[in-house]
């Protein structure tokens, strides 16, 4: 906090007396606690989106299965075989691994019930770590000789349409985060402005006195600026307990897929750090709004 | 230094486009002489206060030339205008003093927009409230004084910063004869430490008070010399 004020011109406790009132005058600052709030909300919504993109990017958009379906057992078990020694000698490939029996059976369950899938022609599946999420193409093509009946499946062609939901969602949580940006300039010049009214009659004769623009712009760029800082501690207190709610709501669920949503380590910095943007784009809109009026005197 | 204001051919018009009423000062010339005392008088209307703005830069003039200390004031880059304005004291017909700041903080506020610092200021402060016969209410708010005693307050703001030029318009209007009395000797003091002192006034009764005070008449935006003092250049006070 003293580091943070010493960001701002000092002023002297009478000069600060000169523009009489005191924090959260009028309804600027709730406004801006408002829409801090949705833009901690917004912003946590993408940081997440971005993590999840990531790991869908990362982890998941290198697998693939490739899947044996032929009714011969014998068959079955030839290719599977053929098919691990082509791949294995892939460098596309990192690793090549056949599902076992006890697995796909626990796969299975959910579907076939317990009682044993021993009598069934069950499909060989291998799962296959890859260097290059582009190789899935190439891999085909070399099986399609030695297993005519394997096929491959690319995990990031069954997840595009997530990955492609994601981005846009991605795309929109920032969109928000910045037209926040910019009402939050908005609600400044507004409030600004008033101030300026309010202070009509101080400023002419601070003006005729020989105050340059500076000094009285100075007077109402500290006084805005704190009463942003103040509202942008109290959005990111409210926003950053939702998300704790909420976190502890989503882990409650035990789902896999949503247990997997989670915030980077960093992006703590970055909710932190939107109300002390906040403060720097009042303080700075402030300062243009008072110049700008001022600069119309004489 | 001949002359610490002068004005030439200047004219003024209220609203950008030039009503059809013509101008509101017109054809100003005249210089002031450095630490030489003027009366500015002329009926209610003349333009005393229109004149008066021109000369502490509230105002520009639609036409003319304007000098204060030896320099185009109307060409001037305009972050050089606040350096002429702390040369300048006002008394403003309306008093103009901050409603919220007490009669110290209000007297202090020149100091303060010049950057004094808090602990060189409160002996000038205190010094000044006493000469106005206001030290008793420096913590006062400006809403409970009477209006002499605004006025003394806005005079001491005004004179605090030692101008080199003091400029009052109407500064006894609200004062009784003996309060008058007093507020032209304070400026006759102030003058005679060499400010160059304009008051406005349409008392003609204040012209007699102070001597070898010279004396601008206006009228209908008009200057005319009943004294000489445009003519012939006064004789500075020391
Ligand atoms: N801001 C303004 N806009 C338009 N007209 C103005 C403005 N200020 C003054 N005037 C006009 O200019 C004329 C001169 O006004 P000014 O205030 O200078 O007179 P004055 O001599 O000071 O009068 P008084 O003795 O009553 O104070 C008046 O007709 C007035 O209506
Ligand atoms: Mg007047």
């Amino acid at each position: 906090m003293k580091r943070l004020l010493a960001l701002f011109p000092s002023v002297r406790a009478a000069d600060r007396r000169l523009l009489r009132e005191g924090r959260l005058s009028g309804p600027m600052p709730w406004v801006l606690a408002i829409m801090l709030f949705l833009t901690t909300l917004a912003a946590a919504g993408g940081l997440a989106l971005s993590q999840a993109a990531r790991e869908i990017g990362g982890d998941l958009a290198n697998r693939a299965t490739v899947q044996i379906v032929q009714a011969d057992a014998a068959a079955r078990e030839r290719q599977a075989a053929a098919t691990l020694e082509v791949l294995r000698r892939d460098p596309a490939v990192t690793s090549a691994d056949r599902v076992g029996a006890a697995e796909m059976a626990t796969l299975l369950e959910p579907w076939l019930g317990a009682q044993g899938t021993d009598d069934l022609p069950l499909p060989v599946l291998i799962d296959v770590g890859l260097a290059r999420a582009d190789a899935v193409p190439a891999l085909a093509a070399g099986l399609r000789t030695v297993a005519p009946d394997a096929g491959i499946d690319d995990h990031r062609a069954a997840l595009a349409p997530v990955s492609r939901l994601i981005g846009t969602l991605r795309w929109l949580a920032l969109a928000i985060v910045l037209l926040m940006v910019g009402a939050t300039g908005f609600v400044v010049v507004l409030a600004a402005a008033s101030a300026l009214d309010t202070h009509r009659g101080t400023i002419d004769v601070l003006h005729l006195l020989g105050a340059t623009d500076i000094q009285v712009a100075r007077l109402f760029q500290r006084r805005i600026a704190l009463d942003a800082l103040f509202a942008g501690l109290i959005g990111l207190g409210a926003g950053v307990a939702v998300l704790a709610l909420l976190g502890r709501q989503l882990a409650g669920l035990g789902s896999e897929l949503v247990g997997s949503v989670s915030l980077p380590f960093w992006s703590g910095g970055v909710l932190v750090a939107l109300p002390l943007a906040t403060t720097l784009l009042a303080a700075a809109t402030a300062r243009w709004t008072v110049v700008r009026a001022l600069g119309r005197l004489l | 230094m001949g002359s610490i204001v002068r004005f030439e051919n200047v004219g003024l018009r209220y609203g950008s486009d030039g009503g059809s009423d013509g101008e509101t000062l017109s054809d100003l010339n005249f210089a002031l002489a450095p630490g030489a005392f003027y009366f500015l008088t002329g009926a209610s209307g003349a333009g005393k206060t229109s004149l008066l703005r021109l000369l502490y830069l509230a105002q520009r003039p639609t036409r003319g030339v304007i000098q204060l200390f030896d320099e185009d004031v109307v060409t001037v880059p305009r972050e050089r205008l606040p350096g002429f304005r702390r040369r300048i004291g006002v008394v403003f017909q309306d008093f103009r003093l901050i409603p919220y700041l007490s009669v110290y903080d209000n007297v202090a506020l020149p100091l303060r927009v010049a950057g004094v610092e808090e602990r060189d200021l409160d002996a000038p402060v205190r010094e000044m409230l006493a000469w106005v016969g206001l030290a008793s209410r420096s913590d006062a708010l400006p809403a409970t004084l009477s209006g002499g005693e605004q006025q003394r307050v806005a005079i001491a703001r005004a004179v605090i910063g030692r101008p080199e030029i003091l400029v009052a318009d109407e500064p006894t209007g609200n004062v009784d004869p003996e309060m008058a009395g007093r507020l032209l000797h304070l400026f006759d003091a102030l003058n005679r430490l060499g400010t160059t002192i304009v008051v406005a006034t349409h008392d003609i009764h204040l012209l007699s008070r102070v001597s070898n005070a010279q004396t601008l008449r206006l009228e209908a935006g008009r200057l005319s010399d009943p004294t000489g003092a445009l003519r012939y250049p006064p004789r500075t006070g020391a």
